[in-house]
């Protein structure tokens, strides 16, 4: 809402410079977003009037006007074509700042010899003072600009651009902005007064006025206007429209829009002669009802919208735009003028279904109170008798089933000191609400019975009589404390801990935290299977995507992942190691979607930057494998690996990560298919844990393990097996032995010295005993009955 | 015997005297002391002896092997100095080449702010609760005063998801982690005092101050007796925090359907210190987050008696924070994934 501050003048004396007028209002709960100065660097141009106009001795486009400045006449050289005697323009003297009219620079105006004319001074064209981008003319001021007076003084103006809050469709006004700074500054207030003639015959003889669904429009008056001349509004008038961001169009238009900006109430202007069979209808629209609206655009319209209708066919969509039907042209001469309250939730809807949002549908959506509907049709009224030379019929109409009567509300000090920490005195409360126009009843010895003024549709509980209270004041008068009461107990969802320990680990392991979009594409979401296999099931789709590659929500955190390698690696030159731990979210039947978390890591490139040291070795299959064991032995939970079948993932080169029997994620080499679909031309390893599944496994009891007493026997073995017997078999045999404490593999070895289809695997095993130092024959016993049983059941042999 | 141990001593200690490493010292040893050599010989030839002659030469060739070991001790000794000695000129480094790399791996920077800010509040009692990011339109709007076409609606672009025939009402991806404090007052018993952390998402296309998801954290209290007051105090506790002892605060009205009174904190603009610049849009504030106390029918509608206890609630925009005490100036880089940016913090 913009506010031209000489506008609210005419409604509140106004004694605060604009900056600190706006910080009021800013404090108080209207935002100023920002001030406008309107003729700041007008210093030296001064309204001046057209005396005489004479040729150019040597240029035929070129006069001399010369200019009554009140002390002195000044004659200039001047190129615009309107220059007319008697006309009142603005004139810079030398030495004023004005902007150059081809250049757009800011300059100061010296004197000049123009064709050999001397000339200092100039008559100024919009342009040239900031006002407008119109260089072909001067600009002509109205007739009853004071000649000698600073143009600044007259035209110039500050104007204050206020944020309204959706709850408050009174201070969409430039009355409902006086009230606030008459509340806020302790200044009177000046409503313009209306009155005006009428004439015979009376309206209700002229026009009948029937509301057919009252649940979408409580209250709807009129006047009749007959005779007025279709014209241009007064310059004052546009002034403000435009400072206002309106354009001015005729002087009905204007002055309904110019009542709106004023009281906050949209009017509409209907042409008399074109309502059909002299009856207004207040109705829903048929299903498919077509009506153009002023913008010449035709809109078909739906059972839940509101039309203004007459006998035959609608003429106005309620609170958006009026039909083409009925509109205002040169040929208007009566004005069937409406002003009417409205369903806010429909006009809502309306103007979203047809995309048409208005200054009017915005009032209209924030609740426009029925009351105001004859104070602003009364004030339209009379501006189009006196500026449109309208005859005004006798009375209004004013059809009214939504009549309610205000709900006082109760209110104590001591109620207002407990929500707000801070004491205010009954008189201080009364005080403050009467100023915003709130009338105050004693209720009780404490207690006051609060009216809210009938603009103040947000007001209906206590809490909203003690935030006026409060915000009147500022809330700075409010003091800091801190809770004071006991704490609560809390219970903290154990996958908040588990997060965070998942988190610290992996960046302690190197890997870079990163967070990506919830949505992702379908084709995204493709490029990890390498043969074009369905997905199953379809990820959750939104209604109303913005972009095609924000689309579905994402199953998986893969996809995001691998397409951030490639983008990373045209600038990093040593290995990536990337992780995301976040929601996936998957399908349920008639229920918010399954929401489990899941960490998944990614890992390519060389092992160790690049450096003096490194050997430039590659990451594999085994860097990502150890990170998860060990990320999994810090969480305290034991994970076998299996063979997997996992799509994404290099088919030979994958493991499902098994904990308890159940398969909680993988860990393999990316599919170089895969890989080629997400350009990644080196391989990639990834691992994926679903974590809330597997936080009931971290949850376990621990019981501590005493420290051993007893010494542990080291020995090692080597074995040649054949290349299918896998490590986890041979480990599975020797640790069936209660002896033994622990089998470290340290080698695996095939190739020379090693028979064909066969490979050599180093074993170190360390027994030990809780009850007494083992002695070299035990050790060798059990040793002798581990090589019989690898040696039965795997084909072991000893390597010499 | 004698005089051929005095000659034996003499050759043994001069070789000594000139022995000036390990190895050589070895077949000194070998030489002087081994079991071949002549002074083993002569102690074992001992009992072939007169027992005149046992005596003084045992007792002289006894004197000469504890001498030859005490001095081959000290010759060790003397060599293993020597050699440390010479090492620790030789093996010096050049301290100045970098050191083995490790990899370094960063919390994102939303992750930090987000552990930063929760910490702050833990420290005054808060808890941490967490809500879902798809979320039912009642939780999201409707509990918290903005029912269907209320104009409190459209600052909040939203995005839907499709619906399903089996839907009891629209699905959409939450706009504010205000949804979580809407289930809190549904689910928990007061006394109450949680933060919220989480994802929000608005139908928005991007640009260098918006995206179409971001975090948030929104707070709740419900006790008897809390006051504005008690809010404002934790609020400033909260800024007094993150952004330091001397970092100007400001509280004024300000709209949100669920609170009433209704604040907005600002703090003073960090780029320009109050004075006004492009990031401020010359106000000199930064606004910080939306707050209030709970209205009334938000604790009603969650079952809560109002009449009984008294709630604040706020809401903090995270990314705004690291934007500001960085100077960082796009947000898209958060979710760029951009190392280049993301090894900054
Ligand atoms: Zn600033």
């Amino acid at each position: 809402m913009k506010v031209p501050l000489k506008w609210l003048k005419e409604y509140i004396d106004l004694t605060l410079p604009p900056a600190e007028l706006a910080e009021k209002l800013t404090m108080a709960g209207i935002e100023a977003g920002g001030i406008e100065v309107i003729g700041e660097r007008w210093d030296n141009v001064v309204v001046g009037e057209i005396v005489a106009v004479k040729p150019h001795p040597n240029a035929d486009r070129l006069r001399l006007p010369t200019v009554d400045l009140g002390t002195e006449q000044q004659t200039v050289v001047c190129g615009a074509p309107n220059l007319r005697v008697g006309d009142k323009v603005a004139f810079a003297r030398v030495g004023a700042e004005l902007i150059d009219g081809h250049t757009g620079q800011l300059t100061r105006l010296k004197p000049a010899k123009i064709r050999g004319v001397e000339s200092s001074g100039m008559v100024c064209s919009e342009k040239e003072l900031g006002i407008s981008d119109n260089h072909q003319e001067i600009l002509v001021l109205p007739p009853d600009a004071p000649v000698g007076a600073p143009l600044a003084e007259y035209l110039g103006d500050v104007i204050l651009d206020l944020e309204v809050t959706p709850n408050r469709a009174d201070c969409l006004s430039i009355i409902g902005i006086a009230r606030e700074v008459a509340a806020l500054t302790g200044q009177s207030l000046h409503p313009p007064k209306v009155s005006y003639e009428e004439s015979p015959p009376p309206i209700a003889e002229q026009v009948a006025i029937e509301i057919a669904d009252p649940d979408l429009c409580p209250r709807y008056c009129a006047s009749l206007i007959t005779g007025v001349k279709i014209a241009e509004s007064p310059q004052w008038m546009q002034r403000r429209l435009l400072a206002c961001g309106m354009r001015p169009i005729n002087n009905i238009v204007d002055i309904t829009n110019y009542v709106m900006l004023e009281l906050g109430q949209p009017l509409h202007a209907f042409d008399y002669e074109k309502i059909m069979g002299r009856k207004i209808i207040v109705r829903r629209a048929e299903e498919g009802e077509i009506i153009v609206s002023l913008d010449g655009v035709e809109r078909t319209l739906s059972h839940d919208m509101l039309v203004i209708a007459d006998e035959v066919r609608a003429v106005a969509i309620a609170g958006v735009m009026g039909g083409a039907n009925s509109e205002v042209t040169e040929e208007t001469t009566s004005i069937l003028l409406e002003a009417a309250s409205f369903n806010p939730a429909s006009i809502h809807h309306t103007s979203r279904s047809l995309s048409l949002p208005s200054e009017a549908s915005m009032r209209f959506e924030r609740g426009i109170r029925p009351e105001l509907t004859i104070p602003a049709l009364k004030r339209a009224t009379q501006l189009m008798a006196e500026l449109a030379g309208g005859k005004v019929a006798q009375g209004v109409a004013d059809v009214y089933p939504g009549r309610r009567k205000p709900k006082p509300i109760r209110l104590s000090a001591e109620k207002t000191k407990a929500l707000l920490g801070v004491e205010f005195s009954l008189e201080q409360i009364v005080s403050t609400l009467t100023s915003l126009g709130f009338e105050c009843q004693p209720a009780s010895a404490d207690e006051i019975q609060v009216t809210p003024p009938y603009w103040r549709g947000d007001i209906q509980q206590a809490v909203d009589l003690i935030e006026e209270v409060a915000r009147i004041a500022g809330y700075d008068k409010i003091p800091t404390t801190m809770l004071s009461q006991p704490l609560p107990r809390q219970n903290p969802a154990p996958i908040i801990g588990l997060r965070q320990k998942i988190r610290n680990s992996l960046i302690g392991y190197g890997f870079q935290e990163v967070i990506t979009y919830s949505l992702t594409s379908l084709e995204m979401l493709r490029k990890l299977r390498p043969e074009a296999q369905p997905l199953e099931p379809t990820p959750l789709r939104l209604a109303n995507p913005m972009t095609a590659d924000q689309e579905y929500l994402r199953p998986t955190l893969r996809a995001n992942l691998l397409a951030i390698l490639e983008a990373n690696r045209r600038h990093e030159e040593d290995g990536i190691r990337l992780f995301e731990l976040g929601k996936v979210y998957l399908v349920r039947e008639g229920d918010l979607p399954d929401e489990p978390e899941v960490l998944c890591g990614l890992l390519s490139g060389t092992r160790e930057e690049k450096s003096w040291h490194g050997d430039g070795s590659l990451l594999d299959f085994f860097d990502a494998k150890g990170v998860v064991e060990g990320l999994l032995a810090k969480l305290g939970v034991a994970a076998s690996f299996e063979p997997s079948d996992d799509a994404s993932f290099h088919p030979l080169k994958q493991a499902a990560i098994v904990i308890g029997d159940r398969r909680l994620g993988v860990v393999g080499e990316l599919h170089p298919k895969v890989a080629a679909a997400f350009d990644i031309s080196e391989p990639a390893y990834l691992f994926e844990i679903r974590v809330t599944d597997l936080l009931p496994f971290t949850l376990e009891h621990k019981m501590f393990q005493p420290i051993p007493r007893f010494p542990p026997t080291v020995r090692d073995i080597a074995l040649i097996v054949d290349n299918g017997v896998s490590h986890q078999q041979v480990v599975d045999i020797i640790k069936g032995f209660s002896l033994v404490k622990q089998v470290t593999i340290f080698d695996v070895y095939s190739g020379k010295q090693v028979p064909e289809g066969k490979k050599s695997l180093a074993y170190r095993i360390t027994y030990q005993s809780p009850t007494h130092t083992l002695t070299d024959e035990e050790v060798n016993k059990v040793q002798e009955q581990i090589l019989r049983k690898l040696s039965q059941q795997l084909g072991a042999t000893l390597r010499g | 015997m004698l005089p051929q141990l005095e000659e034996l001593r003499s050759k043994a200690l001069q070789e000594l005297a000139s022995i000036d490493d390990a190895r050589e010292l070895e077949s000194w040893r070998v030489r002087y002391l081994g079991k071949k050599s002549k002074l083993t010989t002569i102690l074992r030839s001992l009992a072939t002896l007169p027992l005149e002659e046992r005596r003084t030469v045992g007792a002289r060739a006894n004197e000469l092997k504890t001498e030859l070991e005490n001095g081959l001790r000290q010759k060790e000794e003397a060599l293993r100095e020597a050699e440390l000695a010479k090492g620790a000129k030789q093996e010096t480094i050049d301290i100045t080449l970098p050191g083995r790399p490790l990899p370094i791996g960063r919390l994102h920077p939303i992750t930090q702010t987000l552990n930063e800010i929760c910490e702050i509040f833990a420290s005054m009692g808060f808890g941490i609760v967490e809500g879902p990011d798809v979320e039912w339109d009642y939780y999201n709007f409707e509990a918290l005063n903005i029912p269907q076409e209320h104009p409190a609606r459209d600052t909040m672009s939203t995005c839907w998801l499709e619906q399903q025939k089996s839907d009891k009402q629209a699905m959409l991806l939450r706009t504010h982690t205000t949804a979580v404090t809407a289930r809190v007052i549904e689910s928990m018993e007061p006394p109450i005092r949680v933060i919220e952390p989480g994802k929000v998402y608005r139908y928005e296309a991007s640009d260098a101050t918006h995206v179409p998801m971001f975090h948030q954290i929104d707070g709740v209290a419900v006790d008897k007796g809390i006051t504005m007051a008690d809010l404002k105090g934790t609020l400033y506790e909260f800024a007094r925090r993150f952004f330091g002892e001397e970092r100007k605060v400001r509280f004024r009205c300000d709209y949100f359907p669920f609170v009433e009174p209704g604040v907005e904190m600002a703090i003073e603009c960090l780029v320009c210190n109050g004075r006004g610049c492009r990031v401020c849009g010359q106000s000199g504030w930064i606004e910080i987050l939306g707050a209030g106390m709970t209205h009334p029918q938000v604790l009603e509608r969650g079952g809560i008696d109002p009449e009984v206890y008294q709630s604040f609630a706020f809401g903090i925009g995270i990314e705004r924070l690291p934007m500001l005490r960085y100077g960082i100036d796009d947000i898209r880089l958060f979710y760029s994934s951009d190392l280049r940016f993301l090894r900054q913090f």
